[in-house]
């Protein structure tokens, strides 16, 4: 499906004559995975949080499915960064209580058959009466996935969801990740640090500048260039480096990030 | 046998606190010995007429086992021993509006303390709420906050007496007023600081309001809260004693006014430890529903 979510000429402004954002404008095709990547500050988070109708442009539209998102919406699961589970609710009522708002009129055994459906995807099944505070950093990310994954959203927004973690929890959750997409052929659009996870992830990757005072006056921030990830589509983690066109990619994005993302 | 037991930091610390407790009824036996035989009981014969005169004046010259000591001195450990035990041998008793049993007292004064608790819970809770939840309102209501806070509750008690024409309501109304600002206070403050994220994560799920405030913030902000109920339970506890002194009738502070006034010291110590394990166990009650609703992050 092409253009299924369409960004049109996102602007945001805290200062009116020095946008920290403007212009920004691309698209997803339905089932595509798109990560978003550049420094601090450049505005990646508001962007997705306009997406996810948590926050509002300045200018600009975003368009999911052909209707305007104006505000959050069910359409869309949200992974926030810092997991955002309810501490005082176990694994299994934390999905509970998003099932029970998608489908209200659900019964209690429906709510409960799809909570462990999506719980046993994220493979936490023996922790699915835990607490949050019981739970490692990685396996609580989890938890926020399968919150995230068991209203079905149409859209996945992920907001740098293993920023927190060590790298061997990462790179085991980003395998998850990979297998539960393509299993669901969900649409997916992330913010990301990392660039390899970028690599391994996308199917196309946007390289963010900063904004910031040049010779010709301010300049404001946006999407400076779009990469399509040419490495086949059946990659994995152990022998993603190994792929050729693997070093030019990573190579490209590296030195747009050190030389030119930044004024 | 388990020495570790006795190593433990509770045995030791209970240790203590028993011979902190027998020293001090130790120095308390001592300073009520009897004084050497004070000017025995005048021999003289006296004629019926005197000792009658004697007797209402309060100068009986065979005084009733511990009865005229009371008004001489500090009581001994023993005549304690006596009251405490004849009080709580019997403590539903009712002789009328001045001499009642210590449970009924304290039932009043528990009365009169649940009814203003309850009164002012169902007042601050739903206020707080709304102030917590609208930066507007937190500022228009926030000179009377400060204003009325600091107002000591018993300043009430005349004008409550003048508009409600009834003590034990003037009671109850004086429990609502020192009530209801700590758990005003406390319920905002809680409920302006639930995490953004979980809040972000409800109106994602298109979280009706009174689903939100029922299953998020009333939850994330309910340590907090009843942190606001625990202090505002031990202010009231403080006050109606004070309260039932001025205003008369029953409860535990009238019990102690009524004492003093027979002056039966043995009774006025008696109410006032009964006052401090009742107001610990409602503190201890208040502490187990914090600790079943606070959670770790």
């Amino acid at each position: 499906m092409e253009g299924f979510l369409r960004v049109e000429r996102l602007a945001k402004a805290f200062v009116a004559e020095r946008p920290v954002f403007s212009d920004v404008s691309f698209s997803l095709d339905g089932g595509e995975f798109v990560c978003i990547i550049g420094h601090s500050g450049c505005g990646k988070t508001t962007i997705l949080n306009v997406m996810a109708g948590l926050d509002t442009a300045t200018s600009g539209h975003v368009f999911m499915d052909g209707r305007e998102v104006i505000g959050p919406s069910l359409e869309s699961g949200v992974v926030f960064q810092s997991h955002a589970l309810m501490p005082w609710l176990s694994v299994r009522k934390n999905i509970a209580f998003a099932v029970e708002s998608r489908w209200p009129d659900w019964k209690r055994e429906q709510v409960d058959d799809a909570v462990k459906a999506v719980v046993e995807l994220v493979g936490l099944t023996g922790a699915i009466d835990k607490l949050p505070s019981q739970l490692s950093g990685g396996m609580k990310q989890r938890v926020g996935i399968a919150r995230a994954f068991a209203i079905q959203p149409k859209m996945l927004l992920l907001d740098e969801p293993f920023g927190a973690l060590d790298a061997l929890t990462r790179g085991t959750i980003q395998e998850e990740l990979i297998s539960i997409v393509r299993k669901t052929h969900q649409t997916v659009f992330m913010i990301t640090h990392d660039v390899d996870e970028a690599i391994l992830l996308a199917d196309r990757i946007l390289l963010m500048k900063n904004g910031g005072d040049t010779s010709d006056g301010y300049e404001s921030g946006g999407i400076a260039e779009v990469v399509v990830n040419p490495l086949p589509k059946e990659r994995n983690r152990s022998t993603l480096h190994h792929l050729a066109g693997y070093y030019e990619l990573r190579n490209n994005i590296v030195d747009f990030l050190v030389s030119r993302a930044k004024h | 046998m388990n020495l570790a037991v006795f190593r433990s930091l509770e045995f030791r610390a209970g240790l203590v606190s028993v011979l902190i407790f027998v020293f001090v009824l130790a120095v308390w036996h001592a300073l009520t010995l009897p004084t050497a035989v004070t000017s025995a009981p005048s021999t003289t014969v006296v004629s019926a007429e005197q000792a009658e005169y004697d007797k209402l004046m309060g100068k009986s010259a065979t005084p009733v086992s511990g009865e005229a000591q009371k008004a001489t001195g500090f009581p001994t450990l023993a005549q304690m021993g006596a009251t405490m035990v004849k009080q709580l041998a019997n403590p539903f008793y009712d002789n009328g509006p001045n001499d009642k049993g210590i449970a009924i007292q304290l039932g009043w004064s528990l009365l009169r303390v649940g009814l203003g608790f309850l009164i002012a819970c169902i007042v601050a809770i739903p206020l707080g709420f709304l102030i917590g939840m609208s930066p507007l309102l937190r500022r228009a209501f926030d000179p009377f906050i400060q204003v009325l806070k600091p107002i000591s509750p018993l300043a009430w008690m005349p004008l409550a007496l003048y508009t409600i024409k009834d003590s034990s309501i003037s009671g109850i109304f004086v429990i609502f007023i020192c009530s209801v600002w700590p758990m005003l206070i406390n319920t905002a403050f809680g409920v302006a600081s639930v995490k953004r994220e979980w809040l972000n994560v409800a109106s994602t799920l298109e979280v009706t309001p009174l689903r939100k405030a029922l299953k998020v913030i009333l939850p994330a902000a309910a340590p907090t809260i009843l942190t606001g109920m625990r202090i505002s339970m031990g202010i009231a506890w403080l006050v109606i004693v004070a309260a039932e002194m001025l205003v008369g009738g029953t409860g535990i502070g009238y019990f102690v006014w009524n004492e003093w006034n027979n002056l039966s010291l043995t009774n006025v110590i008696f109410a006032i430890l009964v006052i401090g394990v009742v107001g610990m166990l409602l503190d201890m009650m208040f502490a187990r529903l914090q600790r079943w609703v606070t959670y770790v992050e």
